[in-house]
């Protein structure tokens, strides 16, 4: 069997990440993190686009999944990082498949403005509790990693990096070969024409039922991993402005693989930390001009970009 | 020649207008019914209630003896009653061949594996190059759907209901839209690959030519109700027939000596 | 009993104020079909000219009544000079994309308008109190409102009513229920289509403005204003159904009287309790209120 392309290009960015890291200064080193971080939550949300559906309340499982992380050490004391990922996982999948059967009845706008509504419960009610530090948020701690102890060596920072690199490498890899299955493939064909779908014998209320707690995950993966890595979170990451950056990245990137999510996220914080640098009042302005020229001159996103060009290669 | 099909007092309204009224069919397997009527007057009406889509305000549809009434329209799909629409329901910026693989790895799946990859050498590939053969859109394969001629996504639409080896097949209007050159090709490309897999055919058509070169029955429409349930020479000859549908002009006659043409 | 009463009011003022927002961005969506994430921008467009014009007109010592008057020219201004800019400039070119692109495209606008006005006005807040204070008070048991409150409910129930009257009574309205009903249709039969959606954008874009206006005395004008007003005025839309003006005048009201108790009895569930309505009314009925039936696809 012919290996695939996409995860020789995967694998080699994981090692890549792992090896050369070290070497980097932090600044690269939390760029990289926080790429990865936004990366596998839009990963989520390019499966989503795929099935036809833009989620302007992401913001809901990304900040859902670090709290579920964040708060096992005050609620319960536990600091073990795998289980708080474990955590983040588990609420994040039974919420969103509970919601997931009010949803999934939704397309458009009514779709985008529910998950909007639903983020915008959570964020209602965290700056309003007062023990979790309401708008001002609280710190995150970790103390062991399967049992190990980390906290404050010289090695925490680089273990949990590497942690995040190799559960965004599983994502990548799970999503790349799901959306080449049968199942995956529906995604488009949904987005096409559900009543199609649906007269040749598939259902398209489950599909998008999955899909959504899938998207849900990886979100809820993304905001634990930036919750540990960062050390600090807040409600203003169920905020709809968090979930509209999702939908940025997502629409930047394009849909047409799972690298390009990783790619529009590090692009994303690239430039975001450099413009918060020399120009933090025309950020936006950019972002939203960038996003107008994609959605007018470039509707396959970045990705298209580049198989253009690898195209012209081959 | 066994029963596949059957309709019993099957009753459709929507408000005060009646779209199915005393319907009872019994349709023979391996046969192909024409349904003929003019607009309005059931006949789409009758698929949709026959494929799940609607549900009739009374009455019933047995498949196979089974009662399906209050099955959707993807339970019945998956019974093997599959349809094809009077404005082709496509994939449209999917290729060709990816929209049949949709459907082909939606059969594959129904039997519970949903993990199968499809790499070019595998069974879904080539079950897709089958109907592409099949149905002569070779040349059309890596084409997205949206971009095709309005022929070719009518056969591609039939191609899709196809694709799960139907036993019944019900044909939406199959060649409207399609030039009058290209309309009996059509038709021969379909009929051929229905023959291959021995299913039985309901369409719906405009055209007498058409339904009186193809089929074995028809059933002519009006109102909700059937006026006339025969074979194609007598059931075009109906006088109520041609005074509601065909009119008068048209003589069914003609079109033996044009087809021997 | 008085706090019932001042649930009442409490919610009877912020639901003439929800409407007000609202209003704006539920017309743009029944005619055009775009759900506006810029009216965000349009109100704190709004609120900055006001707080800055009339701010001006205060310090320049003229007569203080008059300030009402300029807080409405700041509207008009903003209305007249960013919707047709919006629509010729850009909107127009997205017209039959779907709405969610449109979504996307407004979406990228406000960003962009966000930047614009912290370039314009910089990122400290502007305070324009006095014409919260100007009119007077009146008394409900041992609490004590503003007049302005009662400025606010006269000018929801004015915009409500000249827009309701707009639509069933005039030519004008006419052509907009055609062109609601049916675009390529109203536009085979001689409507102008273009200029009705310039015409409507930019109605729409000043009733966001003057939103803002009518907002800058009660709050601090500061960045991010534009964003929590836009996801209340989506709330509201949504619930009432979109496109529907009654729709939005009743969600208003429900919305304005469950937030009024919910402070009254709940503090802490302020915010909550707006989208919860919201879901409620979702899952209650999937269009919200008041919708249009779909027609049959196949």
């Amino acid at each position: 069997m012919r290996i695939d392309r996409t995860i020789i290009v995967l694998t080699a960015a994981m090692a890549a990440l792992l090896a050369f890291t070290p070497f980097l200064p932090n600044w690269a080193m939390f760029l990289f993190t926080v790429s990865l971080c936004y990366g596998v939550v839009v990963l989520g949300m390019m499966l989503l686009v795929r099935t036809g559906l833009v989620s302007f309340g992401h913001g809901l499982y990304y900040c859902l999944g670090a709290y579920a992380a964040g708060t096992l050490e005050p609620l319960f004391g536990i600091t073990e990082l795998a289980v708080m990922i474990g955590s983040a996982v588990a609420v994040t999948a039974i919420v969103s498949a509970i919601l997931a059967l009010l949803l999934r009845k939704y397309r458009d706008i009514f779709f985008a403005m529910l998950s909007l509504a639903f983020s915008m419960i959570l964020y209602g009610l965290l700056v309003k509790t007062s023990s979790l530090g309401s708008t001002d948020g609280f710190n995150v701690t970790v103390k062991t990693l399967f049992g190990l102890h980390i906290a404050d060596t010289a090695y925490e920072r680089y273990l949990i990096f590497a942690l995040t690199v190799l559960i965004c490498w599983t994502c990548a890899v799970l999503m790349h070969f799901y959306l080449k299955s049968h199942r995956g493939r529906l995604a488009e064909a949904i987005r096409d024409n559900e009543l199609r779908v649906e007269y040749m014998g598939a259902s398209v209320a489950n599909t998008i039922h999955l899909h959504y707690v899938m998207s849900a995950v990886l979100a809820g993966l993304g905001g634990a991993l930036m919750a540990v890595s960062v050390g600090h979170i807040d409600p203003e990451m169920a905020y709809w402005t968090t979930s509209g950056e999702f939908v940025f990245i997502t629409i930047l990137s394009g849909t047409g693989s799972v690298l390009a999510p990783f790619l529009g996220a590090t692009i994303f914080e690239s430039i975001r930390s450099f413009a918060y640098e020399y120009s933090p009042n025309t950020w936006q302005m950019a972002l939203g001009i960038t996003m107008l020229m994609v959605i007018m001159f470039l509707p396959g996103g970045l990705w298209s970009l580049f198989k253009r060009a690898s195209r012209r290669v081959a | 020649m066994s029963v596949i099909l059957e309709a019993r007092d099957l009753q459709k309204s929507f408000g005060a207008v009646t779209a199915a009224a005393d319907i009872n069919v019994s349709v023979e397997s391996d046969t192909v019914v024409g349904l003929i009527g003019s607009n309005g007057a059931g006949k789409t009406t009758f698929l949709n209630i026959v494929t799940g889509y609607l549900k009739p305000t009374s009455g019933s549809i047995y498949f196979d003896g089974r009662d399906i009434t209050s099955l959707g329209p993807r339970q019945i799909t998956r019974l093997g009653i599959c349809r094809s629409f009077q404005i082709p329901q496509l994939f449209d910026t999917l290729s060709v061949r990816d929209n049949l693989l949709v459907g082909v790895g939606i059969v594959a799946s129904a039997g519970g594996s949903w993990r199968h990859a499809a790499n070019t050498d595998s069974e879904p590939a080539k079950a897709v190059e089958t109907m592409l053969a099949r149905f002569d859109l070779q040349s059309y394969r890596d084409m997205s759907a949206g971009t095709l001629p309005e022929g070719i996504r009518k056969l591609l639409d039939i191609a899709m209901a196809m694709v799960a080896q139907p036993r019944i097949l019900l044909l939406d209007e199959p060649t409207s839209g399609v030039s009058a050159e290209e309309k009996f090709a059509l038709m021969d490309l379909v009929m051929e690959a229905v023959r291959n897999q021995k299913v039985t055919v309901l369409f719906v058509e405009h055209d007498m030519e058409i339904i009186n070169r193809y089929t074995h029955r028809v059933l002519a429409f009006s109102e909700g109700r059937i006026i006339a349930d025969d074979e194609p020479e007598v059931a075009l000859n109906d006088p109520e027939v041609r005074k509601y549908i065909i009119g008068e002009t048209l003589h069914v006659k003609r079109r033996d000596s044009h087809a021997t043409a | 009993m008085t706090t019932l009463v001042a649930v009442l009011v409490d919610g009877l003022i912020y639901s003439s104020w929800l409407f007000i927002m609202a209003i704006g961005l539920t017309l743009i969506y029944g005619v055009m079909k775009i759900l506006n994430i810029a009216h965000g921008s349009l109100f704190a467009l709004g609120a900055y000219t006001a707080a800055s014009l009339a701010g001006h007109w205060f310090e320049q010592g003229y007569l203080p009544m008059g300030s009402y008057a300029i807080m409405l020219l700041a509207a008009i201004l903003v209305g007249i000079v960013a919707g047709p800019l919006l629509e010729r400039g850009l909107l127009r070119f997205m017209y039959g994309r779907d709405e969610i692109v449109l979504v996307l495209v407004t979406y990228a606008t406000f960003l962009i308008l966000e930047d614009f006005i912290k370039l314009v006005w910089g990122v400290d807040p502007y305070f324009l109190y006095q014409p919260y204070g100007l009119l007077g008070s009146f008394d409900i048991g041992e609490l004590t409102y503003p007049n302005y409150n009662l400025l606010l409910l006269a000018m929801s129930v004015a915009i409500g009513g000249i827009l309701a009257w707009t639509l069933t009574r005039t030519r004008y309205g006419k052509i907009l229920i055609a062109v609601i009903h049916d675009r390529e249709m109203a536009a085979s039969q001689g409507v102008n289509v273009s200029l009705v959606y310039f015409v409507t954008f930019t109605l729409g874009a000043m009733l966001g403005a003057l939103g803002g206006a009518l907002t800058a005395p009660m709050i601090s004008v500061q960045p991010g204003i534009g964003a929590e007003t836009i996801v209340l005025a989506f709330a509201v839309v949504v619930i009432g159904g979109l496109g529907s003006l009654p729709g939005a005048a009743l969600a208003a009201l429900l919305v304005g009287i469950v937030r009024a108790a919910t402070i009254h009895f709940r503090p802490e569930l302020d915010l909550f309790s707006i989208y919860f309505v919201m879901a409620a009314v979702l899952i209650a009925r999937p269009k919200g209120l008041f919708s249009a039936q779909e027609a049959r696809k196949i």
